[in-house]
C-alpha cells in the first residue's frame, strides 16, 4: 500500500541509527500519548510514530470530554509537549485495516501498541432497538463534539418533549447535561455549531435518566452529580422511596467513600411528595430499580420511537460475585419518550491479524504484539 | 506501605506561595520506579494525579479543610488515607517548613469508572 512504501522511503533517508527502537501507537487518546512519553524517557533515542483515524489526535479528550469541561481538556498540553519532541511524530488519517494493515506496521516497526479504544457500544439487545430515535450515548455526544463520524446524526429534538437515558454514569450526566443546560451557557463553550443550533430550538424539557438498580449503585461521581444538581431553573426528581438503604446497600456503602458521597447528594436532593412544576419547567428525573423491556413504535411516524416499556426490578445477591444485581419482578410500566439515548458501556472493534473474544468484545491475546 | 515514596526537605524545595507539588517545572529525581506526580489538569480541580499523603497529622491539620470540589476529586485517588490532599490545593507556607509527604504507589488518570489501577 501507499502508506507502507512512503514510510519506508522516508526511514532510507532518515539519520536514525538503525540500533534505535522504532515503536508505533495506534490511537492518539492519552493511553498512546503517555504510553509515547514513557517510551521516549526510558528509550535513549526512540522513535516513536502516533497514527490516528482521525486528521486530529487526542481521542476520547476531544470527542468524549463535554465542551462544558474545559479544564478536563488541559491535559492536552502535556501532549503536545509529547508530540514537540524531535523523535515523536503524529500521523493523521491512517486508518488500521484500511490505510495500512497490522502485518505491515510490524515489518515497519521494532513494537506496535494498540491503544485505539472501545469505538462500539453495548447492546441492550431488546426489541424495538432499531427504531429510529434511539442512539448510543457515543453517538449523541460525537455529535455535540464535533466528531467527523457524527456530524449528520441530526437528533430529532423537536418532536416530543421528553427524552430517557438509560444508564446512570457520567456519560448519562454529560448527556443530560447539556440537553438541559440552558443553550446560553453552551453558547460560550467548544460545543459544535451544529448541535448548538440543534439544542436552541430543542423542545426537550424532561429528560428521566434510568438505571437497573439503586442509587447505592449509581455509577456517577460526586462532582459531575453536583454539577447536575446545580443547573439553572431545573428540577431535580427523586422518589424517597428509592433512597431507603438495605443491609446489603449499607455494607457496599461502608467500604466506598465514593458511592457514600453520591447517595448523601442525592438524599438531599430528593423532592418531597408534592412538589409544584410549571409548565415549560425543565425537569430531571432519576429513576432507579428500571429495566428497559421494549422499545415501542409510533403510531402516527413509522419506525419511529414513540415510548418504552420498563420492568420494575429488585437487588438480588448474585452468589458468584457477590455483587447485587437487578431481577425483574413481572411489573410492567410505559412511559412517552421522542428520543433515548443508551449509555450501557462501550465495546472494542476486532483488528484483523489478531484474535478477538467476540463474546467480551475484547483483544484476545496481547503477548504476540511484542515480538518482532 | 511498601514501595510508597517519601520526600523530605531534602529531596524537594518549596518557595512559599508555591502549590505542592508538582507543575511541570519542578523537576525532581526520585530515583528508579517512582516519578513526580502528574499535575495533569495544571492545578484546575480535574482530575487526582497530584494525590499526595500528609505523614505526620499534625502537619495535615495545619491545613486548611479541603473544599467539596477538593473532596470530589480526592474520591477518586488511588490509595486514599486519612491524611491526603491534592498537592495542588496545599499553598507551601513556612508553617509547614519540615512536612514529609508520601506518594502513592498508583495513580488514576483518565480512568473509565470503576478502573482499578496497578501500582506502577
Amino acid at each position: 500500500m501507499a502508506l507502507s512504501r512512503a514510510l519506508s522511503f522516508y526511514r532510507s533517508f532518515s539519520t536514525v541509527p538503525s540500533q534505535s527502537l522504532r515503536v508505533c501507537i495506534v490511537g492518539s487518546g492519552p493511553a498512546g500519548f503517555y504510553t509515547a512519553d514513557k517510551i521516549l524517557k526510558a528509550h535513549e533515542g526512540a522513535e516513536v510514530d502516533i497514527v490516528d483515524r482521525l486528521p486530529t489526535p487526542f481521542g476520547l479528550v476531544r470527542s468524549g470530554v463535554a465542551p462544558d469541561h474545559p479544564e478536563t481538556k488541559v491535559v492536552t498540553n502535556q501532549f503536545s509537549r509529547v508530540a514537540q519532541n524531535g523523535h515523536c511524530s503524529f500521523i493523521g488519517n491512517v486508518s488500521l485495516g484500511s490505510s495500512i494493515s497490522l502485518a505491515e506496521l510490524r515489518e515497519l516497526y521494532d513494537a506496535v501498541v494498540l491503544s485505539y479504544g472501545a469505538e462500539s457500544d453495548q447492546a441492550l439487545g431488546i426489541p424495538g432497538e432499531e427504531l429510529a430515535g434511539i442512539y448510543a450515548a457515543r453517538e449523541f455526544v460525537w455529535w455535540y463534539n464535533g466528531h467527523p463520524d457524527c456530524r449528520n446524526l441530526a437528533p430529532d429534538l423537536k418532536s416530543s418533549d421528553t427524552a430517557v437515558i438509560i444508564g446512570q454514569g457520567n456519560v448519562a450526566l454529560d448527556a443530560a447535561r447539556i440537553l438541559l443546560r440552558p443553550t446560553t451557557e453552551l453558547a460560550t463553550t467548544d460545543i459544535s455549531c451544529h448541535a448548538l443550533a440543534a439544542l436552541g430550538e430543542s423542545s426537550i424539557r424532561k429528560v428521566y435518566l434510568v438505571g437497573r438498580r439503586g442509587p447505592a449503585q449509581a455509577a456517577f461521581t460526586a462532582k459531575e452529580l453536583r454539577e447536575v444538581l446545580r443547573i439553572k431553573d431545573l428540577s431535580i426528581e427523586i422518589r424517597q422511596e428509592d433512597l431507603s438503604k438495605t443491609p446489603a446497600d449499607e455494607e457496599e456503602l461502608k467500604n466506598n467513600r465514593i458511592k457514600r458521597r453520591i447517595h448523601e447528594l442525592l438524599s438531599k436532593a430528593a423532592t418531597p411528595a408534592t412538589s409544584i412544576c410549571s409548565p415549560g419547567q425543565k425537569e430531571l428525573h432519576f429513576v432507579f430499580f428500571r429495566k428497559p423491556d421494549r422499545f415501542l413504535e409510533s403510531d402516527c411516524r413509522n419506525g419511529y420511537i414513540a415510548g418504552l416499556r420498563m420492568e420494575r426490578t429488585i437487588l438480588k445477591e448474585d452468589v458468584e460475585s457477590g455483587k447485587q444485581i437487578a431481577v425483574g419482578t413481572g411489573l410492567f410500566a410505559e412511559m412517552e419518550c421522542g428520543l433515548v439515548l443508551k449509555s450501557v458501556g462501550y465495546k472494542s472493534i476486532p483488528v484483523d491479524g489478531l484474535p478477538f473474544d467476540h463474546h467480551k468484545a475484547l483483544i484476545a491475546v496481547w503477548s504476540i504484539i511484542v515480538a518482532n | 506501605m511498601l514501595g510508597r515514596k517519601i520526600l523530605t526537605r531534602d529531596d524537594l524545595t518549596i518557595p512559599t506561595q508555591h502549590p505542592i507539588p508538582f507543575p511541570d517545572q519542578h523537576k525532581v529525581n526520585l530515583g528508579p520506579g517512582h516519578r513526580a506526580s502528574k499535575g495533569a489538569c495544571e492545578a484546575s480541580l480535574a482530575c487526582s494525579t497530584c494525590h499526595v499523603i500528609v505523614m505526620v497529622s499534625n502537619y495535615y491539620n495545619k491545613l486548611e479543610d479541603p473544599t467539596d470540589d477538593e473532596n470530589d476529586m480526592l474520591d477518586l485517588a488511588f490509595g486514599l488515607t486519612n491524611t491526603s490532599r491534592l498537592g495542588c490545593q496545599v499553598i507551601a507556607k513556612p508553617e509547614l517548613d519540615g512536612i514529609r509527604l508520601a506518594l502513592p504507589v498508583a495513580m488514576r488518570n483518565f480512568a473509565v469508572d470503576g478502573y482499578q489501577p496497578k501500582p506502577h
